[in-house]
């Protein structure tokens, strides 16, 4: 996956989580996994098809998703409302996703994004050889926020659009 | 949250809100926002068919609408209202804020657009340009002049 795919999530992250977390924000770990999606937490799977196409998975622990949740609810106890998590950690993904692929389709790329959904599943697909997943973790003060993205250049379509 | 002065309607009443997201959290996320700028929520929907009924039946003074939504989306849904009813203040709120997408939706009857994260301060900016002479600053009680 080229750099110029993953920049634009690494600082859509960076500055959303910045401004709703309230708090700064660092990359712990960035590695490239080509196995199977192993869910940590509270998970949102966003898909995108265009001329980029693929998948995110926007991955919290259940502890830290339940606090990011009540920090955001502005309640003092971590919330214990499952629903409520996985809609934070939703909406969370669908605000530092749509942030990034603005940033991509002003570079001139095409494609339309899906509503953010909860993944549940505990094991996800295997990346392909030529989708291999790069895994991001970012630290904030109020726990690790995980992303996975496998994308790629639909080069069929963009050929498509040239003809 | 910010203390921001009360923005009212010309006859002193509250705003009327509608506020249209699949997402349950960014609806409340929205809705406290607009309180605490006085205004009142009306009515809510979670997909852009939701919002044409809603808006039917509320006639808001003002529809938060975001983009991405199931079943139909937020430009559409926008188009369709404005198309019924000319008058109608759309503001959209979404995290895709690319160019295109923003145009299409000013063509098709928005009035501005306000991208996630939503900032109180900027949304307070945007519901006072969008409602123009409609709107003005309430002044708290036992200041009147």
């Amino acid at each position: 996956m080229r750099m110029e795919l993953i920049q634009p999530f690494i600082n859509a992250a960076d500055a959303v989580l910045a401004e709703t977390l309230q708090c700064p924000t660092r990359v712990d770990g960035l590695s490239m996994d080509e196995q199977a999606y192993r869910r940590k937490g509270v998970a949102s799977l966003v898909t995108i098809q265009g001329d980029i196409e693929g998948r995110i998975i926007f991955d919290i622990d259940a502890p830290t998703a339940a606090r990011v949740a009540a920090y955001l609810a502005g309640s003092p106890q971590p919330e214990d409302d499952d629903e409520v998590a996985r809609e934070t950690v939703c909406e969370l993904a669908n605000m530092v996703i749509g942030s990034a692929i603005t940033v991509l389709n002003d570079q001139g790329f095409q494609f339309k994004i899906n509503p953010p959904v909860a993944h549940t599943e505990l094991v996800g697909e295997k990346s392909s050889e030529d989708q291999e997943a790069l895994v991001m973790c970012f630290g904030t003060d109020t726990g690790s926020v995980f992303m996975n993205i496998a994308m790629r250049y639909n080069t069929r379509r963009k050929a498509d659009r040239r003809a | 949250m910010e203390q921001f002065p009360f923005l009212v309607r010309k006859d002193r009443k509250a705003i009327r809100y509608l506020v249209v997201d699949d997402s349950v959290f960014a609806r409340k996320n929205v809705a406290k926002m607009v309180e605490s700028f006085g205004g009142e929520i009306v009515g809510e929907a979670g997909d852009g068919c939701t919002a044409i009924t809603e808006f039917d039946r509320t006639t808001p003074d003002m529809v938060l609408m975001d983009i991405t939504m199931p079943q139909m989306e937020g430009i559409e849904a926008a188009e369709r209202i404005v198309r019924a009813h000319p008058e109608a203040r759309i503001v959209m709120v979404s995290s895709v804020g690319y160019q295109e997408n923003i145009v299409a939706a000013l063509q098709k009857g928005a009035r501005h657009f306000v991208q996630k994260p939503v900032k109180p301060e900027i949304l307070y900016e945007v519901i006072k340009y969008v409602m123009g002479d409609d709107a003005t600053i309430a002044t708290p009680v036992g200041q009147e002049s």
